[in-house]
């Protein structure tokens, strides 16, 4: 256990000391409060040494300025943050010539606080925080465990261990459903970036005029109805990794604007002047021909050149077809446990079914299958009749299936088929296919499927 | 034997989602969780003309008066915009090891941000902010694992980022603090 940080807090309006003192409690400070500068260097005495002082600028008797020069006397480090009225602004900024760390206006943001707070503290203790932080990466759980152990996922998993400890920017591709968040998971739990957030963002999910906010976040009043700044997903991986998935289906604007961000790191959001730096590192995925956009001229080449520094190939799941089985166990104990159902095992018809059905949706595919037969069924073995698969389907498209080549009329056909099945309505039929909307309109629009009315 | 944590909608919330939120909760905190109905507080002597929100703080001390049994929680969910003195807003409150935590869904909406509405997200970021408050009531303080509830949220973004459940560590905390060993939901 490390020790807990200090932190007094000196106002005269005691509805502010009661609220700051419950905020502190909460962050897992150890929290006493003054309510005038004599008893706050009283307190100092008393209980002190601090580490991180909050001083209201304007108080009866001793005011902040004076307050912050007797505690800088007693102790040359001490971290001061001073609040102030939006009036006394300019006395404030006197204070940080003084040498105060940083200064607040109330009523306080949250999110200033915590920053102003979290960086004092940052200065004052660099080392011990890098410790602690060292300490808890120790304790965290383990990322879902990526599985296969075909040679292919073997090649897979080499990559991955070859990369993470770069700070290159990885490109994972694959078809739909064959894990490539797993493996942007997987690189960055094995990274030095891990003590930081990994932010996912699935760029073909979303309209272009939303991502840009997504992804920049935007000011207060940018547009209609933001009544609040927001903060993008690249502010947030700051310190980590952020993961761009479908980085193929991303707008010529917007990769004008990823370029800009990933050669200076600095940004601006949506509606705002003042720049904002995050330092993260890069992992995109893919389904799509990235080589044949550029030829194509829909995906910018410096870009290209920017973000393929380093290649993953996920194998389709047909091409591993002896982790199946493997696959389908860890998901029928996954299900089972969230379920509270025992575990059952896989009856050897099953088994074959899975073995033999081609799997278009990949290991998404495979999951939702299992989660449904643990639903559906109630014996004690998972039978075929409880997998959402038709064994007749099976042998038809196997009897009409002269080569690997007709994958995409035996995609064509199962998806018109599953789209029928789920009257139409594109949300239902893309779970069940294990893909997203955004890739199943992709492939209507591919194939010419048209929705039944 | 753990108390039970009673789950108050207040003057004027009625989401679709409401109905099941005490079954969704008890997923991720321990103890049976019971709705809490028809509740006679009104919001209006909380509103703060000047800032045009309400005080979080006096609504938390009254709800605490409908506590039906002393051991309890009650956590309330309300609609309007809260404020502790000090700060421009809060997402909720909480009595750290106390029986009381008060949450709003007025800035977890995505249209408070000029975003389209997301009735998933609300559910999903709503059941995070219940389960970090009243891990609070629990004795737990913030947690610097980013994927776990208990991680400190200024901004509704990092709401998003985190999951419902607790890390090992915070579970360990909930475990001692109310002597069961609930399987609950992991973190992260
Ligand atoms: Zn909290
Ligand atoms: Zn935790």
């Amino acid at each position: 256990m490390t020790k807990k940080r200090k932190i007094l807090i000196v106002d005269d309006e005691l509805s502010v000391r009661n609220s700051l003192r419950e905020w502190f409690l909460e962050d897992g400070f150890d929290v006493a409060t003054a309510e005038d500068g004599e008893s706050a260097l009283r307190e100092m005495h008393g209980a002190g040494p601090f580490d991180v002082f909050v001083i209201d600028l304007k108080m009866p008797g001793m005011d902040g300025i004076t307050l912050q020069k007797r505690v800088q006397e007693a102790d040359k480090d001490a971290a001061i943050i001073i609040l102030t009225a939006f009036a006394s602004v300019d006395t404030a900024v006197e204070a940080l010539k003084l040498g105060a760390f940083d200064y607040i206006t109330k009523p306080v943001d949250p999110d200033d606080l915590s920053n102003a707070v979290r960086n004092a503290l940052r200065q004052r203790e660099l080392s011990e925080e890098n410790i602690r932080l060292r300490d808890k990466v120790r304790e965290m759980v383990l990322p879902s465990p990526i599985i296969g152990e075909s040679s292919k996922m073997r090649g897979v998993m080499g990559l991955i261990d070859a990369v993470a400890e770069t700070d290159a920017t990885v490109v994972i591709r694959g078809e739909s459903g064959t894990g490539k968040e797993l493996i942007a998971r997987a690189i960055h739990a094995r990274s030095p970036r891990r003590f930081f957030p990994i932010v996912a963002v699935n760029c073909g999910s979303i309209p272009e005029t939303l991502l840009q906010s997504e992804l920049f976040g935007h000011e207060k009043g940018a547009f209609t109805g933001a009544q609040y700044r927001r903060k993008g997903k690249i502010e947030l991986a700051n310190g980590g990794t952020l993961f761009l998935d479908e980085i193929g289906d991303i707008t010529p604007q917007m990769q004008i604007d990823l370029l800009r961000v990933l050669e200076s790191k600095r940004f601006t959001r949506l509606g705002g002047t003042q720049e904002v730096t995050s330092d993260f590192r890069l992992v995109c995925a893919t389904n799509q021909d990235l080589e044949k956009l550029v030829e194509e001229g829909s995906f910018r080449e410096d870009l290209y050149y920017r973000v393929n520094v380093f290649t993953i190939d996920v194998p389709p799941l047909r091409e591993r077809a002896e982790d199946i089985p493997l696959l389908a166990r860890f998901f029928v104990e996954k299900y089972a446990r969230s379920m509270s159902k025992p575990v059952k095992a896989i009856s050897p018809a099953a088994e074959s079914v899975l073995a033999e059905y081609e799997w278009p949706g990949n290991v998404r595919e495979l999951e939702n299958a299992i989660e449904r037969a643990l639903v559906i069924g109630c014996g004690e073995l998972l039978e075929p009749g409880d997998l959402p698969l038709r064994v007749e389907r099976r042998a038809e498209e196997r009897a009409g299936r002269p080569s690997r080549s007709s994958l995409a009329s035996l995609e064509e056909r199962h998806i018109q088929r599953v789209l029928e099945e789920c009257g139409g309505n594109i949300t239902r039929a893309a779970s069940a296919l294990g893909i997203d909307r955004g890739t199943l309109y992709n492939k209507l629009k591919r194939y010419g499927i048209e929705r039944p009315a | 034997m753990s108390r039970t944590i009673y789950v108050a909608f207040l003057e004027g919330f009625n989401p679709s989602w409401g109905e099941n939120l005490p079954a969704r909760l008890t997923e991720w905190v321990p103890g049976p969780i019971e709705p809490l109905s028809s509740l006679a507080l009104g919001m209006d002597p909380y509103y703060a003309p000047e800032r045009g929100q309400y005080n979080a703080t006096l609504v938390l001390a009254r709800l605490l008066r409908y506590l039906p049994e002393p051991q309890a929680k009650i956590v309330g969910l309300t609609n309007v915009d809260l404020f502790i003195p000090v700060l421009t807003f809060v997402f909720g409150q909480a009595q750290l090891e106390g029986p009381g935590a008060l949450v709003s869904t007025y800035r977890l909406r995505n249209e408070f941000y000029g975003l389209p509405p997301d009735a998933g997200l609300l559910r999903d970021r709503t059941i995070k902010e219940v389960v970090h408050e009243l891990g609070h009531t629990f004795g737990l303080v913030h947690c610097r694992d980013y994927e776990c509830v208990m991680h400190a949220s200024t901004y509704v973004e990092e709401i998003d980022l985190k999951g419902p459940g607790f890390c090992s560590a915070c579970r360990g905390g909930l475990h001692a603090a109310t002597g069961t060993n609930a399987t609950l939901g992991a973190g992260g």
